[in-house]
C-alpha cells in the first residue's frame, strides 16, 4: 500500500518537473510546478509530516506560486521559442550527473535500502516541531525572520520605480 | 512495507538534476528560478526522508528554514526581475550582456 502511493506521488512529480523545465509557455511551467508542489505535499504526508504537508501546500502552492503567476501577467511573457545555446552542455552535465547517481546506488544497494523502524514520536507531529523549533533552533529561528525582513525591505527597494531617479 | 530510504533518494536526485537542466538550458528568468525551485523542493525531500528515517524531527525543522530562504529568494528574485525588464524590457538572458559590451 506504501508503495502504490509512493509511486504515484513519485511519478507524478517527475512527469511534472520535468514539464516545468520543458514546457516553452511560462504560465504553463508554473501550473506545472503547482501540481507538483501538491504532489511533494502528498508525499510528506505519507512520511509522517502533516504539518510540513500543511505549510508546504500555504506557503509554496499558495504564495510563492501566486507570486510567481502574478510577475508572469504582469510582464506580458512571450513563449520561449528556442532553448538557451548551452543545451548541449547541459545534456551532457544532465546524463554525467544521471549516470553519477545511479552508479553510487548500484554499489551501495545494501547500506541504502534501510527501512524505518517504530516511530518514537508519541505526541503529534506538530507539537514535536514547535518544541524543538522553539527550543534548540531558536536562534536560527530569529534570524530566518531578519532574512524576511531583510528580504521584504529589498523587494521593494528593487521593484520601486523612482528610486533610482531620486538616487541619481 | 515500507519504501526504502533510496527510492527517496532516487526520486530527490531525479527533481534536482532537472532542476539544474533547467537553469542551464532556459533563457527565460522566471523558468530559471522556477527551476531553482525544484532544486530546493528535491532538497526538502531529502530532509523529510531522512527525518523519517532516523527519527529525528531536525530534518523537518531544516525544511521550514529552507522555506525561508525560498520565500526571501522569490521575494527578492521576482524584484530584479521586474527591474530588469524595466530597464532592458527583455528577460532573456542572452540579452542581458551588459557587463560584455
Amino acid at each position: 500500500m506504501d508503495h502504490i502511493f509512493f509511486f504515484y506521488f513519485a511519478g507524478v512529480i517527475a512527469v511534472t518537473s520535468l514539464l516545468v523545465v520543458a514546457l516553452r509557455n511560462p504560465v504553463y511551467s508554473a501550473l506545472a510546478l503547482l501540481i507538483m508542489f501538491f504532489h511533494v505535499a502528498g508525499l510528506y504526508v505519507t512520511l509522517h509530516a502533516e504539518f510540513l504537508a500543511a505549510v508546504q501546500i500555504v506557503v509554496y502552492a499558495g504564495a510563492i506560486l501566486v507570486l510567481y503567476l502574478f510577475v508572469v501577467m504582469l510582464l506580458n511573457v512571450k513563449t520561449e521559442e528556442r532553448y538557451h545555446n548551452q543545451l548541449p552542455v547541459a545534456g551532457l552535465l544532465g546524463v554525467m550527473l544521471c549516470t553519477e547517481v545511479i552508479l553510487l546506488l548500484i554499489q551501495s544497494r545494501t547500506a541504502a535500502s534501510a527501512v524505518p523502524g517504530d516511530p518514537v514520536i508519541t505526541s503529534g507531529n506538530t507539537e514535536t516541531i514547535g518544541e524543538v523549533l522553539y527550543s534548540t533552533y531558536l536562534f536560527p529561528f530569529e534570524v530566518a525572520s531578519l532574512i524576511l525582513l531583510v528580504a521584504m525591505i529589498g523587494a521593494i527597494i528593487l521593484a520601486k520605480k523612482d528610486i533610482g531617479d531620486t538616487v541619481q | 512495507m515500507a519504501v526504502p530510504l533510496s527510492y527517496y533518494l532516487i526520486l530527490s536526485g531525479f527533481v534536482f538534476l532537472t532542476g539544474v537542466v533547467g537553469v542551464l538550458i532556459r533563457r527565460n528568468i522566471i523558468v530559471i528560478l522556477l527551476s531553482v525551485e525544484l532544486m530546493l523542493n528535491a532538497t526538502n525531500i531529502n530532509f523529510v526522508a531522512f527525518s523519517e528515517y532516523f527519527h529525528n524531527v531536525a530534518g523537518q525543522v531544516f525544511v521550514f528554514f529552507a522555506l525561508t530562504v525560498a520565500a526571501a529568494e522569490v521575494a527578492v528574485g521576482l524584484a530584479i526581475i521586474i527591474a530588469l525588464h524595466r530597464a532592458n524590457s527583455s528577460i532573456y538572458v542572452d540579452d542581458l550582456n551588459l557587463l560584455k559590451r
